[in-house]
């Protein structure tokens, strides 16, 4: 493996705003490629703050196709965005078919326009450091927008959506009653609601689960500034685009950064993303077989004259 | 647990409407543990790089089955001119034979022609996609 440049170059390299740059960046990531951490410590800390948008919802729900469109919008508002595309990997082989950028193909050529994908990989706090990670190098680039997108399927991938400022989520009619609305998880964490594939005749009845679902919990936060709008779209036409970008922005000149929920909502992701980071060192420590201390120790828990807490003890203190 | 995982693109060039040989492809590869960049079909040759170098592959993989082997020989110059010289580009499809000499001539590492094996191709890539040589340096 090639060494990094030092993180001065990389700077450089990535205000000149160099794709290329970014784009081994992010595979250095993924790749978990020693001296990493300084490059990122340097580019967090002179990280811009760009607006991070996080697309989520159930396979097949159009998510793609409408990312697709809102990079259009974005781009004739001559506006630039990254995009990062996250797709499964496969629980048996490890290997993934990353088919979001087949449905962005029209930006391909555009130099505003920066797309990559990534495969989940499985590890628990794997995916939130290596996304979080990719994450400070867009931020070191001049981007107006960063979109990031994950199949809402698994907490794993609904979890990335906390490294996001908002995050929108996208169903499509038919997707369940009123108690399929009301039920916890992936209906909790939408900023804005997209009921996509708008033509189909049950869309309004979509809608107004969403929406009632929504007003029926307002009265229990009197104190919070922003109210999810649910908005119809349909990525293939384009309809409704211009809707939801508009919501995009508002929910930014609401949610200003200095707001008491901006705030706190910063707080979580930090503390969210220096989780990540921890569980990722704590289990690449684990998952490596050739490390004789640990094995020392199961060995020993095996036989009953240790066991699983006084391995978390070596392991913590191990850490230093 | 290796996280050096092979990454692929999987391409048809200009109007090659064919996709059923890089479905399969795709599917193959990622049995096999790779990641698989599908790009589809009405590809240019200036989409295939950009999307080479945003997405930091390890290799390029063509289908060709409509005799537009020019615009396969645009890749290489395309690619190799934005200064990627460690990605290899392969062909699959039904190439003639006279073809698969020139295009190795002009650049494309490998063609596999109908009759490959899926565990050919699996190998051929492990053998020689970008991380692989890394790994040995």
């Amino acid at each position: 493996m090639n060494a990094l440049p030092d993180p001065g170059e990389i700077t450089n390299a990535l205000s000149s705003d160099s794709f290329r740059a970014c784009a081994q960046l992010i595979t250095a990531i993924e790749r978990a490629t020693p001296g990493l951490t300084p490059v990122l410590q340097v580019l967090y800390r002179g990280g811009r703050g760009n607006r991070i948008i996080g697309i989520t919802g159930p396979p097949g729900a159009g998510k793609s196709s409408l990312v697709n469109q809102l990079i259009t919008h974005i781009r004739r508002l001559g506006k630039t965005v990254a995009i990062l595309a996250i797709d499964p990997s496969s629980p048996f082989s490890g290997g993934a078919v990353l088919g979001d950028r087949l449905r962005m193909m029209q930006h391909s050529a555009d130099t505003g326009v920066f797309i990559r994908s990534m495969a989940s990989r499985g590890q628990l706090g794997g995916l939130t450091k290596a996304v979080g990670d990719a994450l400070i190098v867009l931020d070191a680039m001049p981007w107006d927008y960063i979109i990031v997108e994950t199949v809402g399927v698994g907490q794993n991938e609904l979890d990335i959506m906390q490294l996001a400022d908002t995050v929108v989520l996208v169903q499509t009619p038919m997707s369940g009653d009123d108690v399929q609305a009301a039920k916890a998880g992936i209906n909790e964490i939408g900023d804005i609601y997209v009921v996509n594939k708008c033509d189909h005749n049950e869309a309004d009845r979509t809608v107004r689960f969403l929406q009632s679902m929504i007003t029926l919990g307002l009265h229990l936060q009197p104190e919070k500034i922003w109210t999810q709008p649910v908005v119809k779209t349909q990525s293939v036409s384009g309809l409704g685009i211009e809707d939801l970008a508009n919501h995009i922005d508002h929910f930014f000149s609401v949610m200003k950064p200095d707001t008491p929920d901006m705030r706190l909502r910063r707080r979580h992701r930090i503390a969210y993303q220096t989780k990540g980071i921890l569980r990722d060192i704590l289990e690449r420590r684990f998952h490596d077989s050739n490390d004789q201390q640990i094995e020392n120790s199961i060995d020993a828990i095996l036989t009953r004259q240790s066991d699983p807490y006084a391995l978390v003890s070596e392991l913590l203190a191990a850490q230093g | 647990m290796s996280e050096q995982k092979i990454k692929v693109i999987i391409t048809m060039v200009g109007l090659d409407g064919h996709t059923t040989g890089a479905e399969v492809i795709s599917r193959v590869l990622r049995d096999a543990g790779m990641e698989v960049v599908y790009l589809g079909v009405n590809q240019t040759p200036g989409m295939i790089v950009n999307a080479a170098i945003q997405e930091d592959v390890d290799i390029i993989g063509i289908s060709a089955h409509a005799s537009n082997y020019s615009l396969i020989e645009d890749v290489i110059s395309l690619l190799r001119g934005s200064g990627v010289h460690d990605v290899p580009i392969v062909v699959g499809g039904n190439v003639p034979r006279h073809t698969i000499t020139d295009l190795k001539a002009k650049g494309i590492a490998e063609v596999f022609a109908p009759g490959a094996t899926g565990d050919e191709i699996i190998n051929y890539i492990r053998a020689n996609a970008r991380a692989q040589n890394e790994r040995a340096a």
